[in-house]
């Protein structure tokens, strides 16, 4: 076949799993700021900004793992035992974090009892993503179609500190996010934590970007061979021009620019981990053409791909606008 | 058990207990683990889809009524349920995100051996449905006074549609598990399509579909007219609770008995493309050549091959499956003792399925023969009924999908991958610890939405939210109703 359709269901995956992280990431970013913020008026705004939209963001992580099951399943059946630890950890953080949004307006003695569940269960859930990057980045062994590794590789200095790197990130989303959608003193708040995670977002994603090429040798012949090398230029100096525009947006008292140019970083830094990744799917055991479905597989899901994704980026787009503008404290159904 | 079957000899009586654990961890092997905690969260999960079909579609009538005959009722009641039908999404949304993942984590070899045939499908799910559901929820929920009516509406209706559409590929992935068509195997041992049309539309799948579909719109009436009893019983709001009360019965009086029809159809089909799990079923061990009878109760015993105490009717399960008094009819003796189902759950979970299916009828009828006395709406007896069945459509569904996943056993993919062949290459302490952390997250989380859910039912129906345009309400048909909808609030406080 003259189309490979590995390699488009790759870039398809990818833009599932990037959508899913910058929609997500803001709405568990939000969890993850709520011991930042004490009043109960606070945070029932904070907990609304997201509540229309969060349940779309998610579809996204079901999506990735569905999608990566439909067309790359010896990825999806290496993956996931690998990652065992993290990914059961990740669950049950979403679970709690999912029920708190209608659990917390029902409960007036138990509220402190979700407000911990949302935002324990945000952070649980982006630091154990963040430890299944880490995992995955440091490569994930795979003899006879199966994971041949042990169950605690998962866990070393390197994945800890991706995890708290997501961590980090993802409050940074959260906090620029709080900046666009609401007013007064919340903004305010959010405004000065966005600009503190900005810079530790930037750091971290420093720190993880000089770890990253001393784990495969792939990796380092990336990132300093020619003509790689024009990325490990281009990528850090657009991350600073990132950051550049996120600082100056939160001291020019800009709403939206500060989310917009978070979500630029979030997406830079993906990039990055592809250029590392390409063209393995699992690395460093199998790339994309060895992980994938059948192409009758691969043929059958794309042609609904091609007509249904946009459909849904339409209709969530719409969603999204709908809700646009300043969240009123008064609002929401409880 | 002696410390020396272990095998790590201890060296401090201290260590013992930490033994003890890793002796009952060998007890149970990974792979009865993992069927353990599949078992638990798919019960679990299975809960929450049954109710939010049934719900959602509800909804979208109530919303529809409301538009069209301008009923200040049907809105009041559409916020009531709206309310209960989030609470209940949202677990339905955490614990398939679960599902999902599960694959992988605990059925590897299997998600790379069937991936490629029954990924696309859930493929085609989480496109189709979950995003349709997921997107206009959110307008659903919160949006009616950005949008206006009619787009909200429109919202109700996707929402709904979301549902169906995502059991009708969920089912396919099911059906196809069971009565598995239109694939090859490769060197890989991966299953590959070779006629999609033949793997959706597989034997078991319409009528797999049309039992599920059914069962939830039944499980959504009892739970609506259960409530609705138990406000005609307390005299809270009594147009609202009679409303909910009256449709409620409408459909278990019509939907009970084609859902008896659907469920025979069913059984039928089974008989034809897995005899062994209607062997199991109806508890024959023995083949019986002239003419098989109807076991209504009994206690299986697969050791000695044979139900203990039946209670039988001659020849009646021939006629049932083969419409013949004197049909022969096969017994699990035909099968080797190995791709033996197990025998007693399926017996029994059956029967339990069966039962409530009756009894569900039985009460569709007796509603009906009240609507026509006209004591519908004061039947304290059979208020007191439709309480008591409120919670029947869910022991039905989880007894109905027991009888027919316990009876594919020993398969994955029905005679074609064993459960035993289907396992992650993952310890067993892996499995064990995740399966205890989900029973405790469970238990917390979805016993704390069951009460939400129950206190929210308890409480009135809510009022029409003021700000929106009222305009000329109807009193209501048969008894005089509140003029308005602000009234309608009041009334009944």
């Amino acid at each position: 076949m003259a189309i490979d359709l590995p390699l488009i269901w790759a870039a398809i995956i990818a833009f599932a799993v990037l959508a899913y992280v910058v929609l997500d990431g803001f709405d568990l970013g939000v969890g993850i700021l709520f011991p930042f913020f004490r009043e109960k008026h606070d945070r029932d705004v904070m907990m609304n900004s997201v509540a229309p939209v969060w349940d779309g963001n998610e579809t996204w992580l079901v999506l990735g793992g569905g999608g990566l099951l439909a067309v790359f399943p010896l990825a999806y059946a290496t993956v996931l035992p690998a990652l065992y630890a993290p990914i059961v950890a990740m669950l049950i953080g979403l679970i709690f974090r999912g029920v708190a949004f209608e659990y917390r307006w029902r409960t007036q003695r138990g509220e402190f009892l979700w407000n911990w569940a949302f935002a324990g269960g945000s952070m649980l859930a982006a630091f154990a993503q963040g430890l299944a990057l880490g995992a995955l980045v440091q490569g994930i062994p795979v003899e006879n179609r199966a994971y041949a590794g042990g169950w605690w590789d998962w866990l070393t200095p390197f994945s800890i500190v991706t995890g708290l790197a997501i961590v980090i990130g993802y409050a940074l989303l959260g906090a620029t996010w709080l900046v666009m959608k609401t007013r007064g003193e919340l903004a305010e708040r959010a405004r000065g934590i966005a600009l503190r995670t900005a810079l530790a977002t930037v750091a971290a994603m420093g720190i993880v970007s000089l770890w990253t090429p001393f784990l495969e040798p792939v990796y380092l012949e990336r990132w300093f061979g020619w003509p790689t090398a024009i990325f490990s230029v281009v990528v850090p100096l657009l991350v600073l021009g990132c950051l550049y525009l996120l600082l100056k947006g939160i001291r020019d008292r800009h709403d939206v620019q500060p989310f917009v140019a978070a979500l630029g970083l979030f997406v830079l830094g993906y990039i990055g981990i592809g250029i590392s990744f390409f063209p393995f799917m699992v690395p460093p055991s199998l790339t994309i053409w060895d992980a994938a479905a059948p192409d009758e597989s691969l043929a059958f899901l794309l042609v609904g791909a091609l007509v249904l994704v946009p459909m849904i980026l339409a209709y969530t787009a719409y969603a999204y606008w709908v809700f646009r503008g300043k969240v009123d404290p008064e609002e929401g159904y409880h | 058990m002696q410390i020396a079957d272990i095998g790590r000899p201890s060296r401090l009586s201290l260590r013992l207990p930490s033994e003890r654990i890793s002796a009952v961890f060998e007890a149970f092997d990974a792979t009865v683990l993992a069927r353990i905690q599949f078992a638990f969260t798919v019960s679990f999960h299975i809960i929450f889809p049954a109710f939010s079909i049934g719900l959602a579609s509800y909804l979208a009538v109530l919303e529809a009524l409301w538009l069209w005959k301008k009923d200040a009722v049907y809105l009041e009641l559409f916020n009531f349920w709206k309310t209960i039908f989030a609470v209940a999404f949202g677990m339905g949304v955490v614990s398939g995100i679960v599902m999902s993942y599960q694959f992988g984590t605990n059925w590897s070899v299997f998600s790379d051996k069937a991936g490629p045939v029954i990924g696309p499908l859930m493929g085609y799910e989480v496109l189709t449905a979950f995003f349709l559901e997921a997107g206009f929820l959110g307008v659903m929920l919160f949006g009616l006074n950005r949008v206006g009516p009619r787009l909200h509406f429109f919202a109700t209706a996707m929402v709904a549609l979301g549902t169906l559409i995502s059991a009708t590929w969920i089912l396919a992935v099911n059906s196809w598990m069971q009565t598995p068509a239109g694939f090859s195997v490769n060197e890989a041992g991966q299953f590959i399509p070779e006629d999609w049309w033949a793997v959706i539309f597989n034997p078991s799948f319409p009528y797999r579909l049309v039992h599920m579909v059914l069962a939830a719109y039944l499980t959504t009436a009892f739970v609506v007219g259960a409530c609705g009893a138990w406000h005609l019983l307390r005299k809270t709001a009594p147009r609202r609770a009679r409303t909910m009360f009256s449709m409620a019965m409408w459909m278990a009086a019509i939907v009970a008995p084609i859902q008896i029809f659907a469920g025979d159809q069913h059984g039928l089909n089974t008989l034809e493309h897995q005899p062994a799990k209607v062997m199991a079923m109806e508890g024959h061990y023995q083949s019986h050549p002239d003419g098989a009878p109807l076991i209504l109760f009994g206690l299986p015993n697969s050791a000695e091959k044979r139900v203990d105490y039946a209670l039988e009717i001659p020849k009646l399960s021939s006629l049932i499956l083969k419409h013949a008094l004197d049909a022969p009819l096969a017994g699990l003796d035909t099968i080797p003792e190995e791709r033996h189902p197990p025998v007693a759950i399926v017996f029994w979970s059956f029967r339990v399925m069966v039962a409530i299916g009756f009894a569900m009828l039985g009460l569709g009828l007796w509603s009906l023969w009240c609507r026509l006395r006209g004591t519908l709406d004061t039947s304290a007896a059979l208020h007191r009924a439709a309480v008591f069945m409120g919670p029947a459509g869910f022991v039905a569904v989880l007894a109905g999908w027991i009888t027919t996943e316990v009876g594919r056993q020993p398969y994955t993919i029905y005679g074609h991958l064993l459960t035993a062949d289907s396992i992650s290459p993952i310890a067993a302490p892996a499995v064990g610890a995740s399966l205890v952390a989900f029973i405790i997250v469970y238990f917390l989380v979805f016993g704390a939405g069951t009460f939400y859910i129950l206190r929210l039912m308890a409480r009135l129906p809510r009022d029409t939210m003021p700000e929106l345009d009222e305009g000329p309400l109807r009193t209501a048909g048969v008894t005089p109703g509140p003029a308005t909808a602000n009234q309608g609030g009041r009334h009944g406080h």
